[in-house]
């Protein structure tokens, strides 16, 4: 019976390594890091941590693409395709085909995420030719990449249920946006004197999904540590939202006619 | 009295429409159905009739406004019931990235079999429906026609009791049709309830023990083929071929039709002995013999008519048989 | 099935979704609590230009100021009262946030007021805070309000009497303006720095100020010049009690026993004046007043 979303996991993450558009974009990817490494080789004295800066920016960039782009049709072309209809009629709930899918784009980006990364610490070690302690720093903030794509992909999935892409896509970026600046919504709170506005702002800031959370690139580039607490802190609420978001949907898709 | 196959009671499906999803269109207004095990059942009805929209409601596409219905004594809403059903939707689209074999594999998982019993059911299969050349063929480079093929193996595979099929022979030519229709009276020698849809009648006379007939969603009437559809034959239709080195009968080539070497005519039912003397004189190579009847779309306009003729309060036709 | 839509797997979300969300909003909390030391220790402005920023935000320019004026709150609210708070990226948000939005005013005030606050209280640096009011007079130079900061800048912060009676007396101008504008011009030409300019000048910040914490340093700067001055006629009593008894007094009730001063005899906080050696008098070491000790002290 758990089994199942695990098929369904299988046969998504085939069908994006099958489709053509995702090797683009990471051809881009690994393209975009070699321009680094030449341009780094170029100035005298090249920064590290201008290096971890653009290369862990252009990662998260991209996953980010990947996942929206990938995320908004998930479901979307299933119902316009008609494809959906004789899955459902195999002994599959539809919460397990969500989560199927959920899970087959996230390994999808895992795998891509873990390859761009393993080209990074190749460019790096290129440049520095050594692996210092830092280093720890840019593992965690690429695992908290990750926390940050399955976010989005949740929220991708979700929207996928019941709207059009183009429109999926705008709802996703906007959220994420919005999420980006969680702590400044925040804090117009603590700069206003009007209650209601402080009451509404900090409303907003606990239920938007906060992203600024997992960002850790600029202390990445400067090899700071991070509290380990951090990091289960991190799983913990990204997972937490990833159920809550995947719940939303199963609880809409559920009771849906299709086309 | 054992369970029923299928049993609908007073199924009906609502749609919003227009605009501002104000008006209600009835798509599907109370029906009531049994189906018995082993049976080869017909669901007939003209386009838009509602056909394909019981379907979908009985496979758990969509969803009913009020009423029920049970497989196998087994509510439609209980997922798990869908592990003794197969199911062909109309116009099958699937994943076209997979191969043939693939895409079995796939849906061959959802079942309990083990890699061993799946490998095995999905060659079967695969040859039953005459694609094991294009076993590894992905799905986008198929005809519509090998789709449909990889729709019936897919319904049939996990070896289900009850198969659904809506508009199984359509888009086929005639070798494949008569390959769907094969496959159908295999099913039910073996013992298995076969549900399809279809608005070819003659598919219908020959396969079903029963048929069902939805015109406008409202049943009109359930009962054996025979009893439903009138036997008004306008005539015969003969195809012939001349062979090489004869010459044809002027006078019955001049009221055919032709294509190229092949020859159609319609003779009155009267004159078809004498017809088919003059051919086999002529020592034309004669192709098939048919009973010409009203289409389907007649029957239907005529049914439609007696309804709005009839008294009736429910509107329905009496011409249910008994079973 | 009569239902048409899945009524139990809804009714499963509502009763799960709530629960976990206060899970969600538990763990943010710890969260914050763990982010905090990263984002204090090494803030980073990744664009320091305003007028890249501002071609960036595609127009939305208003509301990027507004984050960023709350951003340079932020910033200081953090940072103040810790000891080596440096404030350095204060002049850089300021100026992002003026360049987006020239005409947010309470940032100039809040720049004038903070950029140039010498000690842990501020940056210290009254030059950068000119140069935020000269770009808002240059972007505003019908807001007479820039010409009080300013006016106040050159003159307490950079005791330059001539240049603040200048900015006072050009304020004074706009027709808009206040009176105590021409009466500042006046007098810190004349004056100078002596206390009872500078309590005016405070006293004018701390009426038109709207920003809270503006107003709130303003009223602790108010309070020790007029601590300043309650301690300088302490001082005259009190020589004019040496003149009379021919000692200095030990205490202020002496003082008023001898009916030389009258009145509460409590510093703006509500500490009552000491005596110190040789009749100088002091302020109660338990008030938290801090004397300026660059204001003009006659008391050597």
């Amino acid at each position: 019976m758990s089994a199942i979303p695990g098929i369904v996991a299988v046969n998504t993450f085939r069908e994006a390594v099958r489709d053509r558009v995702l090797y683009n974009l990471i051809f881009f990817a690994l393209m975009m890091m070699a321009a680094a490494v030449l341009v780094g080789g170029v100035s005298i004295g090249i920064e590290r941590d201008v290096m971890v800066n653009l290369g862990l920016t252009a990662i998260s960039l991209f996953g980010i693409v990947m996942a929206i782009f990938i995320g908004v049709g998930l479901v979307y072309k299933e119902i316009e395709k008609r494809t959906l209809y004789s899955v459902l009629a195999k002994p599959i709930q539809r919460w397990q085909f969500l989560v199927g899918k959920f899970v087959g784009l996230l390994l999808t980006l895992v795998v891509n995420t873990v390859l761009m990364a393993i080209g990074l610490s190749a460019a790096l070690f290129y440049v520095t030719r050594k692996f210092e302690r830092g280093d720890g720093t840019i593992v965690i903030a690429i695992y908290f990449i990750l926390l940050e794509l399955a976010l989005i992909t949740a929220l991708a999935l979700f929207f996928s249920c019941f709207s059009s892409p183009i429109l999926s896509t705008l709802y996703t970026l906007g959220i994420y946006v919005a999420g980006m600046f969680s702590p400044d919504i925040r804090d117009i709170g603590m700069v206003t004197s009007s209650p209601v506005v402080k009451a509404v702002a900090k409303v907003i800031y606990y239920v938007l999904p906060n992203f600024h959370n997992f960002n850790t690139i600029a202390a990445a580039a400067h090899s700071e540590t991070i509290p380990l607490a951090l990091i289960w802190q991190n799983t913990a609420y990204a997972g937490l939202y990833v159920v809550v978001i995947l719940i939303a949907a199963s609880a809409m898709f559920s009771g849906r006619d299709l086309k | 009295m054992s369970t029923p196959a299928i049993k609908i009671e007073g199924l009906t499906k609502d749609y919003a429409v227009g605009f501002w999803r104000k008006k209600m269109r009835r798509s599907l207004d109370h029906l009531d159905l049994e189906v018995n095990e082993g049976e080869a059942f017909g669901f007939l009805g003209p386009n838009g009739a509602g056909k394909t929209t019981t379907l979908k409601l009985l496979m758990g596409l969509i969803f009913p406004t009020s009423g029920s219905a049970q497989v196998r004594g087994r509510s439609i809403a209980d997922v798990s019931m869908h592990r003794e059903i197969g199911y062909m939707p109309e116009q099958p689209y699937f994943y076209d990235y997979l191969t043939a074999r693939e895409l079995l594999d796939y849906f061959a998982r959802f079942f309990k079999f083990n890699a061993a019993e799946r490998q095995e059911r999905i060659a079967k299969f695969l040859g039953r429906v005459g694609l094991t050349e294009s076993a590894d063929v992905q799905l986008r480079k198929f005809s519509k026609g090998m789709l449909q093929r990889v729709g019936i193996a897919q319904a049939i595979l996990h070896d289900p009791q009850v198969i659904f099929l809506d508009e199984p022979m359509s888009g086929l030519d005639p070798v494949g049709r008569r390959e769907v229709r094969d496959i159908i009276l295999e099913l039910k020698k073996q013992g298995r309830t076969v549900f399809f849809s279809t608005h070819i009648l003659s598919d219908a006379e020959m396969l079903c023990d029963r048929v069902a007939v939805l015109v406008g969603g409202k049943l009109l009437g359930v009962g054996a083929p025979k009893e439903i559809v009138s036997m008004e034959i306008h005539g015969m239709e003969i195809l012939f071929e001349a062979r090489p080195g004869s010459a044809l009968p002027d006078k019955l080539t001049e009221q055919a039709t032709h294509t190229g070497d092949r020859f159609r005519i319609e003779v009155p039912e009267a004159e078809v002995y004498s017809a088919l003397d003059e051919l086999k004189s002529s020592q034309a190579r004669i192709l098939s013999v048919t009973p010409l009847r009203p289409s389907l779309e007649d029957y239907f306009l005529k049914l439609v008519g007696q309804q709005k003729n009839t008294a009736s309060a429910s509107g329905v036709v009496p011409i249910e048989m008994s079973r | 099935m009569s239902a048409s839509n899945s009524p139990r797997m809804v009714r499963y979300a509502l009763l799960t979704i709530p629960v976990l969300f206060v899970l969600i909003i538990v763990l943010q909390g710890r969260i914050d609590a763990s982010t905090a030391p990263l984002q204090q220790e090494k803030q980073e402005l990744l664009i320091r230009s305003g007028p890249t920023l501002k071609k960036m935000s595609l127009g939305y320019d208003s509301l990027l100021a507004d984050i960023y004026w709350t951003r340079a709150v932020q910033y200081y609210g953090s940072r103040v009262g810790r000891t080596g708070g440096k404030f350095e990226l204060l002049a850089p948000l300021l100026d992002i946030t003026t360049t987006l939005d020239p005409k947010l005013m309470i940032a100039y005030r809040f720049g004038t007021i903070f950029l140039s606050e010498p000690g842990s209280a501020g940056a210290g640096r009254a030059d950068l805070a000119v140069d935020l009011v000269k770009k808002g007079i240059a972007a505003n130079p019908d807001d007479w309000r820039l010409y009080q900061d300013l006016g106040f800048l050159y003159s307490i912060r950079l005791k330059d009497y001539p240049k603040a009676a200048e900015a006072y007396l050009e304020g004074s101008r706009n027709p808009r303006a206040q009176l105590f504008m021409k009466v500042l011009a006046a007098k810190v030409a004349q004056k100078g720095n002596d206390l009872e300019t500078s309590k005016l000048i405070w006293d004018e910040l701390y009426n038109t100020a709207q920003d809270p914490i503006v107003r709130q340093r303003a009223l602790e700067h108010l309070q020790t010049v007029q601590a300043q001055l309650d301690l300088e006629r302490l001082n005259e009593s009190s020589e004019e009690y040496a003149r009379k008894f021919g000692r200095y007094p030990t205490t202020v009730e002496e003082m008023r026993v001898a009916g030389l001063v009258g009145g509460k005899l409590q510093d703006p906080a509500g500490h009552p004046y000491v005596m110190g050696e040789n009749g100088v008098p002091q302020l109660d070491p338990n008030s938290p007043i801090v004397l300026d000790p660059d204001q003009k002290a006659p008391l050597q």
